[in-house]
């Protein structure tokens, strides 16, 4: 086929972009390698890491240890609620605008997406000031509430309803049900594509996100693990040893890793389509 | 009264849809309209850790441009968007050129490339620094391996911000990879077949046919790249905390410093609302150059 034959890549671009995924690969592989190592054989060389023994004592001291464990609750709890907070916003949202007739809707619309033009930056000192006028730091809707105000779920779900024929709502309606049982029984399930690529984006974002938990959370136990790894790695010099501290970054690694490979397909098209928006 | 109930009704109809947006646009305001206008009104006042403020005007924003530190945190940061965004347009269409196919490989490798993109940026930074680390890192086993001197990356003024460049590139590679090959695809077959037809070369294709059909994408490539890596903080303050000599301290490492560091909060707005413009300022130049480019 001649469209093949054009679009066939050269035999070079095939080895210079596998070894460049070789250099993608190594450091992780490092990383795992030095953390199935005791900390006191990598304080002397961290070559031996090449050479058995090998041992898991790192990981068994990250469950003995508790903390990790709590970090890893609240960043579950976290992103959940994250999660499913702004599905719920979003999906009502969304259909507001894309389908009722409302004074001020177009010029509220419009101002919603000014929003996503808005970096945290800009916001995030007013943020810390109200959470710390109400003496609500250190809770999860603390943590929580910011995420929930993000722009871009009510922009993609208004888009996704909009795509939807009206005559599916018509007929609905026709049928004598009403404007909520139209939304939620007939038109909410045709959503559940863009509902996947929300809640996934979604969901790693609030897993992710380092700034905000970092000024919020400053008791120990309300720690995100991405924060938690943060202050473990700050204290690099008088920390537990590169072993312990090397399972960590496995330990939380990993999990999103997996997770990566399950939904790669939705992941993908969440983040490529927060950043076309 | 059945026109009165019939006004009741069509108000009810009129307003009712609001209850769809109500709740979102209730935390719009107090998440992000309210912040944003906290954060404005903290740029104009001086405070201290108790809370006494005074209205001061412009003065933060005069202080800042008179602080050698600020102005230098502005340079670092562009120095770091010019080492970054070109190295992520570049790559990221390379990447996306040799693996726009259908093939199995192709698909591990697309996969491998944007791993690293999920990971938090607290678990990419702890990662480079057991690479970077200058005795025991990798880069210093494979430095010695060759036989070739170690170099201590993070405390050389000369290599520390290249190296927190590096490490973005390796976290978000991915991105504009997959943003690229989604232009590929949009690119008609067609296009392609009459060039095989007319004899094209591979290089002439690309020149003629993929390079102008995915301009759009490049332009957008760029100017999110660009507010992503204005926007660097947790690779330079975890890696680095901004040393050696202040040389890689960006503008949001320098905000949340003044913020939560010293408590100059009033200090630390003015700082973000300029970093805020200079974001709006960068994306509005590249949507100027893009439409010109157009025109032309």
């Amino acid at each position: 086929m001649s469209s093949a034959a054009v679009r066939r890549v050269p035999r070079a671009a095939v080895i210079g972009v596998t070894m460049a995924a070789g250099l993608m690969v190594l450091p992780m592989l490092w990383v795992l390698i030095l953390s199935l190592k005791d900390s006191s054989a990598l304080m002397a060389d961290t070559t031996t890491a090449f050479s058995p023994p090998w041992t898991l004592v790192n990981y068994a001291n990250i469950v003995g240890d508790g903390q990790v464990a709590v970090w890893l609750l609240n960043s579950t709890i976290v992103s959940l609620l994250m999660t499913g907070g702004v599905l719920f916003l979003s999906s009502l949202a969304g259909y507001g605008f894309a389908r009722l007739e409302f004074p001020g809707r177009n010029i509220l619309f419009i101002v919603v997406l000014f929003g996503l033009a808005i970096p945290e930056q800009a916001v995030i000192i007013g943020r810390h000031q109200l959470f710390a006028a109400a003496e609500m730091h250190n809770t999860y809707t603390a943590l929580v509430m910011p995420g929930l105000s993000a722009p871009f779920g009510v922009f993609l779900m208004t888009q996704y309803f909009r795509a939807i024929p009206r005559e599916i709502d018509e007929a609905a309606m026709l049928d004598g049900a009403s404007r909520f049982r139209v939304f939620w029984r007939v038109l909410l399930p045709l959503t559940v594509p863009a509902q996947a690529t929300l809640g996934i984006f979604t969901f790693f974002h609030a897993w992710n996100d380092y700034w905000w938990p970092l000024i919020s959370a400053t008791n120990r136990d309300m720690l995100t693990l991405t924060v938690g790894i943060a202050a473990s790695q700050q204290n690099f010099a008088q920390a537990e040893g590169l072993g312990f501290l090397m399972a960590q970054a496995v330990f939380a690694g990993l999990p999103v890793l997996i997770i990566y490979v399950i939904f790669q397909k939705y992941i993908v098209r969440a983040v490529a389509g927060a950043a076309g928006q | 009264m059945l026109a009165s109930q019939q006004g009741r009704r069509s108000t009810w109809d009129r307003w009712s849809g609001m209850l769809f947006v109500a709740p979102y646009l209730l935390l719009f305001v107090l998440m992000l309209v309210v912040p944003l206008v906290i954060g404005f009104r903290l740029s104009l006042t001086r405070g201290d850790l108790f809370g006494i403020r005074e209205e001061v005007g412009f003065a933060n924003y005069g202080r800042l441009f008179a602080d050698p530190v600020f102005i230098q945190v502005i340079w670092n940061t562009l120095y770091f968007v010019v080492l970054t965004v070109p190295a992520f347009a570049v790559l990221g269409l390379l990447l996306a050129l040799a693996l726009n196919q259908q093939s199995r490989w192709a698909a591990v490798l697309r996969a491998i490339f944007f791993a690293s993109t999920v990971l938090s940026v607290t678990v990419v930074t702890l990662i480079w620094r057991l690479v970077l680390l200058p005795e025991q890192g990798l880069a210093a086993v494979l430095a010695n391996a060759i036989g070739a001197e170690p170099v201590a990356f993070l405390s050389s003024q000369a290599t520390a911000m290249p190296a927190i460049a590096v490490t973005t590139i390796w976290w978000g590679i991915g991105l504009p990879m997959v943003l690229f090959l989604a232009a590929l695809q949009q690119v008609p077959r067609d296009l392609y077949e009459a060039a095989a037809l007319d004899g094209a070369s591979r290089w002439r294709t690309l020149r003629s046919i993929t390079l102008p059909s995915i301009k759009r994408t490049m332009v957008l490539v760029i100017i999110v790249e660009i507010i992503l890596q204005f926007q660097l903080f947790g690779q330079a303050q975890l890696l680095t905390n901004g040393g050696p000599n202040n040389s890689t301290r960006p503008i949001v490492l320098f905000i949340y410093e003044a913020g939560w560091k010293q408590w100059q909060l009033g200090y630390a707005a003015a700082a973000a609302q300029i970093l805020f413009a200079m974001i709006a300022i960068a994306a509005m130049a590249q949507y100027y150059v893009s439409s010109r480019r157009d025109a032309a």
